[in-house]
């Protein structure tokens, strides 16, 4: 049953190559293909999950080269909980898309939408340096189609930006990917991790120099501080459809941070650095929140705030904090896909203003996505009654025993209170702050408030489900800060010992 | 001169007038810089198999020296990738700069160039 873990990479790209081919008057097949198999993703990736979630580590060796010659896939628990969040928020999104017709304002979408899938499952599958860095590049080709879908000046000037910084970012990867394996001879990341632990002290510094490489390069995929400047833009110039689903890629850095450190550096190398930009991050990204025009700035700044917050868990390195993060992880993913989704009803609702956060006449259906844009907030802020609150206070929980405690304490509580204003005044000019005349706008009907009000029951189930939910993610944080289990699954048992 | 000092040069060059073009202001620098970037990668990842002249590429029960053939496959995915990203960075560029009428990579309009028309 192991050739299931390929699955979730072959899926998206047979949908992709296949709805190419559906183009002109066929759009209407490409886009069923496209559902279909976001459809079938999410069945995968459940059974995937149910497979891991007992803790078992499967591996499965592309062409049938043995592990630290071929390259592996390797299905753990935390790639199974990527797996599945990333299938559940793109039938969200693709549902979303299709409703609100986005799909059909420029080429390919169906077929860039499911590259991009492609490439984020095979990042979170891979257990091998070099693929790894193949697939970021898979994800970010489709990226650079998804995020330019439209066009218009603004989209191409932020578009040449992002594009440009992820190439610099590939060239540190290739750097980093090259210097290590110049010192350690492999490129799995398994074996890696053994032939460090047995390098002489000599060639530690080389490894150190990999090793911040890379972490670099995933930071700035992460938008951490200060490598967070293409985030507003890129995510602010997008169509909001798009920049919901670009909700995950900053969790695939954070992924590859966390796998990264636990399997093959070790905390000591990046730790001591990351804190501090995790912190900054969380400070510059609410007051983002705070200083933005339009919602869909608003929403990426809420990004870089939220996955900062994330990073400061991850950045303590223990089981418990990695437990909270990981909690705080599926969270943020969905928020802010919901922030930019309602960003997009109130843009499509308010022809003369777009998503500028101006005050303007009554739009339709005013009431229900006032209602959606109130539990957004809550849920981005962390206010109870919704799982952001659980997520920030076992944050601070488990800081609460690291000597940076203060500083992380003052950071997230003081950036609630400014998302709260944030969001507050965002919220009270957009709703309450009436003016008098007729709003302009096209024929638009309730049913793409749908994918929204699906977010927010997600949201709802992580909050009612956090006991269950807390409890797999510390079984999560366990498996990682076990690495063992991971390499004798990869290598075998003799390897280890 | 060795080979590895001169393989090691070449790489420094490359990689220096590549971060030097790469932060200029306008696109077809930046896009040139890239190019030198990518060829520095290639460069250095071939180098850290080791530099062997003259030696099998594959390992055997009978060879004690070879070179080692994984980099050399790692540089091929590498020059294919860069290359796409070259050619997409290029079109871009070319429509940013049809679109925006400038071709500055922050998108503001060029002040001196309209100096100069004037």
């Amino acid at each position: 049953m192991n050739a299931l873990i390929v699955a979730p990479i072959v899926l998206p790209a047979i949908v992709a190559a296949l709805s190419v081919l559906a183009r002109g008057r066929r759009q209407r097949v490409g886009a069923a293909l496209s559902l279909a198999g976001c459809v079938g993703l999410l069945a995968i990736a459940l059974a995937l999950f149910a497979q891991a979630s007992g803790g078992a580590v499967s591996v499965y060796t592309v062409g049938d080269w043995p592990a630290p010659f071929g390259i592996v896939l390797v299905l753990d628990r935390l790639s199974a909980l990527m797996l599945l969040l990333n299938a559940g928020l793109a039938l969200v999104v693709l549902v979303h898309a299709l409703l609100t017709g986005v799909d059909r304002k420029g080429w390919h979408f169906h077929p860039l939408f499911q590259f991009l899938l492609t490439g984020l499952n095979g990042a979170f599958l891979t257990g091998d340096l070099f693929n790894l860095f193949v697939f970021f590049e898979v994800l970010l080709i489709a990226s650079y189609g998804l995020m330019l879908h439209g066009q218009g000046a603004g989209r191409l000037k932020a578009g040449l930006q992002y594009v440009v910084i992820n190439l610099v970012g590939s060239t540190l990867f290739l750097i980093g990917v090259g210097t290590l394996y110049g010192v350690t001879g492999t490129l799995n990341m398994a074996d890696m991790g053994l032939r460090i632990a047995a390098l002489p002290t000599g060639d530690r510094g080389l490894v150190q120099v990999g090793a911040l490489l890379l972490t670099v390069v995933f930071a700035l995929k992460a938008a951490l501080l200060p490598l967070h400047l293409w985030l507003p833009r890129t995510y602010g110039g997008t169509s909001p459809v798009v920049a919901a689903l670009f909700a995950i890629m900053t969790k695939v850095g954070v992924y590859a941070i966390i796998r990264t450190t636990t399997l093959i550096f070790g905390a000591q190398v990046t730790g001591p650095l990351m804190l501090p930009a995790a912190i900054a991050s969380v400070v510059i990204g609410f007051v983002g929140v705070l200083a933005a025009r339009g919602l869909r700035e608003q929403a990426a700044f809420g990004v870089v705030g939220s996955t900062g917050t994330l990073l400061v868990a991850v950045a303590l390195f223990e089981p418990r904090a990695l437990a909270a993060g990981l909690y705080y992880l599926p969270h943020t993913t969905l928020t802010v896909a919901l922030l930019f989704l309602v960003a997009d009803l109130i843009a499509r609702r308010r022809a003369d203003h777009g998503d500028a956060i101006t005050p303007g006449p009554r739009f339709a259906s005013m009431g229900p996505i006032a209602v959606l844009y109130l539990l957004a907030g809550i849920a981005l802020a962390g206010m109870p009654p919704l799982s952001g609150f659980i997520g920030k206070l076992l944050i601070l929980k488990a800081a609460l025993a690291h000597q940076a405690a203060p500083w992380i304490w003052a950071a997230i509580l003081g950036t609630t209170l400014l998302a709260v204003i944030a969001l507050a005044r965002t919220g009270s000019t957009l709703f309450w702050k009436g003016r008098a005349g007729e709003m302009r706008h096209g024929a638009v009907s309730r049913l793409d408030l749908l994918p929204a009000v699906a977010l927010v029951v997600l949201l709802g189930a992580l909050t009612v489900g956090a006991g269950s939910v807390t409890g797999f993610m510390d079984a999560v944080a366990g498996q990682m800060f076990a690495p063992r289990g991971y390499i004798e699954a990869v290598l075998g048992q003799a390897a280890v010992r | 001169m060795s080979l590895e000092f001169l393989v090691a040069s070449a790489i420094a060059v490359l990689t220096s007038a590549g971060i030097w073009l790469t932060l200029r202001g306008r696109t077809f620098q930046v896009v040139l810089g890239l190019a030198m970037l990518s060829y520095a990668i290639n460069v250095f990842l071939f180098a850290m198999g080791r530099l062997v002249i003259d030696k099998p590429p594959i390992w055997g029960k009978d060879v004690t020296e070879y070179a080692d053939p994984l980099p050399q496959a790692l540089v091929l995915t590498a020059i294919v990738i860069a290359f796409g990203m070259t050619a997409l960075v290029v079109v871009l560029a070319l429509r940013t700069f049809l679109e925006t009428g400038t071709d500055q990579v922050d998108g503001l309009a060029d002040v001196t160039a309209d100096d100069d028309a004037a």
